[in-house]
């Protein structure tokens, strides 16, 4: 097994994490965890609800304090003296916190102003800033009125105003619509190309595959493993998947299938298994075996393994129900 | 210079947000002259008692104007998620808590001049040292901001503002002095008036107004400022354990 931590190698690191650790009463949220973000990059946090994404960007913002470990941003020690470091910093909480009762202008000048930027100077940036968002006709009417999409963009506007040379992103997709999503991908990717490092959490497994360029995978406070995509890619090689649609998907067919197919893996998921095998799979045998058991058979697919396998190879975690919880547990907060 | 920036913008941005929201205009502006209004037909007393009343008005108006308007800039903010965003700026948190409670302190010490407004068009006023009555109410609004700063900051929870702070606020009118004097307290309560920072406050305000001031003004000075002091470190040391938790 290869060393989930992954120093920074011969790239210069912006942030160095070592050991960290945080805990609520009987919760450990963050578990001595180590990694480090190198100028330049996108890094991903993946990781299912309570994994610890949220506390350890409220960490690294500043927002809360570890019970132990190191934290060191641009070469300085962060726990000691955050104020120090904080203006190199911009944050996309996961809810927005900007003034509701402001308009979108008036938001951003706002959070230019904290940073210590003078009056014109915040204007021109808020003005060009709402334009490159495509929010010009939203500018003067208030925040608290906005969509969520627009809100979110918003929010990114707020965080990168003093121009940061790191910004966080807490699951800058999650909750809004499609099209929105699909511009703040963008504008994410964009403001990388620009020099921004990106350090951003997320659950959809998709997203951090297209945007990151390394990806944690997070589990319970822990890191299971740190990568480049193309790194974790790799494991995909020489697997080979099938996806049978089966009713009923009862748990008993997994069973069965690796009793009599010793070299076979499977895994249930609803309204059917996945099979794999590290040579190709034959489907004959497979069928009818299954149609012995008295299920019905439907349909039977060839699948590329992805990342989503990887992750579920690592973490043990089934994806769908991370998604699904994660779903839940958004709109319950937001009810 | 970058610091006095944020500092007078998150000022300016509250004092435009609050000043005129509606429970800063009704408790902390309407409801001192409501309250004094009825106690003054109540009473059957006559404009000649004005001046006699004018401290203890003044006091209420500064007390309920500053931590109404405190209760918006702070405990609503932080109850909402916007603090979070100025904690996340790179201001020390000395300066951030100056600039969150200034907006209060303006707002309680323009109130006090409200009640004052009125009387001098039905009393005579000319008696006022007013060199000890602006220093005075300038303290009474810090005070009473950093009392209204110190109790939101100790309680575990950020309760619903004006609730609670009505909680604190009204006991206070009777145990500091404001209408009856403090002799008139029962005794096993005058303890809690003399921790208040208000008893003084108004004693100072009652001195300049009238020369009826029980305490030695300068002792009263003393221990406003040392109150002031106080809370605002203590405060400061809570928002550090607490808020960045
Ligand atoms: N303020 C808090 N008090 C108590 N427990 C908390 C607090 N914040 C987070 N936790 C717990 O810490 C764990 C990690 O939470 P979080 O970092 O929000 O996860 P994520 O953002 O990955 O969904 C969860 O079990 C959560 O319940
Ligand atoms: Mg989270």
């Amino acid at each position: 097994m290869q060393n989930p931590i992954q120093t920074s190698g011969n790239q210069e690191s912006l942030i160095d994490v070592i050991d960290l650790t945080k805990r609520f009463e009987d919760v450990t949220a963050v578990d001595t965890i180590s990694f480090a973000i190198n100028r330049g990059e996108i890094f991903g946090f993946l990781g299912p609800n309570g994994a610890g994404k949220t506390t350890t960007i409220n960490i690294l913002t500043g927002l809360s304090r570890p019970d132990s470990g190191t934290i060191r941003i641009a070469g300085q020690d962060y726990i000691k003296n955050p104020k120090h470091v904080q203006h190199l910093i911009g944050v996309v909480p996961d809810e927005s916190n900007l003034y509701p009762e402001l308009s979108g202008f008036d938001n951003l000048c706002f959070c230019a102003s904290l940073y210590g930027i003078r009056k014109q100077e915040r204007q021109e940036k808020a003005r060009k800033l709402l334009q490159d968002f495509g929010l010009e006709e939203a500018a003067h009417r208030k925040f608290g009125g906005y969509s969520k999409g627009m809100k979110r963009k918003l929010t990114i506007a707020a965080g990168i105003i003093h121009n940061p040379q790191i910004l966080f992103l807490d699951e800058p997709t999650t909750g809004i619509d499609v099209a929105s999503a699909r511009q703040i991908r963008k504008l994410i990717s964009d403001l990388n190309s620009d020099g921004t490092t990106i350090f951003l959490t997320t659950h959809y497994i998709e997203e951090a595959e297209r945007l990151c360029n390394r990806i944690a995978f997070i589990v319970r406070g822990r890191i299971a493993r740190i990568d480049t995509v193309e790194n974790l890619m790799q494991l995909t090689e020489g697997r080979h998947i099938v996806q049978f649609a089966v009713s009923p998907d009862s748990a008993v067919i997994c069973e069965n299938i690796t009793t009599a197919f010793p070299g076979l893996q499977c895994r249930t998921v609803p309204g059917g298994v996945f099979v794999e095998s590290s040579e190709r799979v034959r489907v004959g045998p497979l069928v009818r075996l299954l149609e012995d058991m008295g299920a019905e058979v439907s349909e039977a697919r060839k699948v590329r393994p992805s990342l989503e396998d990887v992750f579920v190879d690592i973490t043990g975690i089934e994806v769908g129900m991370m998604k699904q919880e994660k779903e839940k547990a958004k709109m319950g907060g937001e009810a | 210079m970058k610091s006095w920036i944020a500092f007078w913008n998150i000022l300016v941005k509250d004092m435009r947000s609050y000043y005129l929201k509606p429970p800063n205009i009704s408790w902390g502006l309407l409801f001192p002259l409501v309250w004094v209004a009825m106690f003054f037909i109540r009473s059957g007393l006559g404009f000649e008692s004005i001046p006699d009343l004018l401290p203890g008005v003044m006091a209420l108006s500064v007390l309920f104007g500053a931590t109404s308007v405190l209760s918006v800039t702070v405990t609503f903010e932080k109850k909402g998620r916007s603090f979070e965003r100025l904690l996340l700026a790179p201001i020390s948190l000395e300066l951030l808590m100056l600039a969150k409670t200034t907006g209060a302190i303006l707002f309680g010490t323009i109130n006090a001049f409200v009640p004052i407004l009125i009387a001098l068009f039905v009393a005579d006023l000319s008696a006022v040292n007013w060199w000890i009555m602006v220093p005075a109410v300038i303290l009474v609004a810090v005070s009473s901001t950093f009392l209204g700063l110190f109790i939101a900051v100790s309680v575990k929870e950020v309760f619903e503002a004006q609730t609670f702070s009505n909680f604190f606020r009204f006991p206070m009118i009777f145990l500091c002095g404001l209408f009856f004097p403090i002799a008139s307290i029962p005794l096993f309560l005058r303890p809690l008036s003399y921790a208040l920072p208000l008893t003084y406050g108004t004693d100072i305000i009652r001195g300049a107004v009238t020369g009826g001031n029980v305490m030695h003004l300068g002792l009263d000075f003393l221990v406003v400022i040392l109150f002031c002091l106080f809370l605002f470190f203590v405060s400061l040391k809570n928002v550090n354990r607490k808020w960045i938790t």
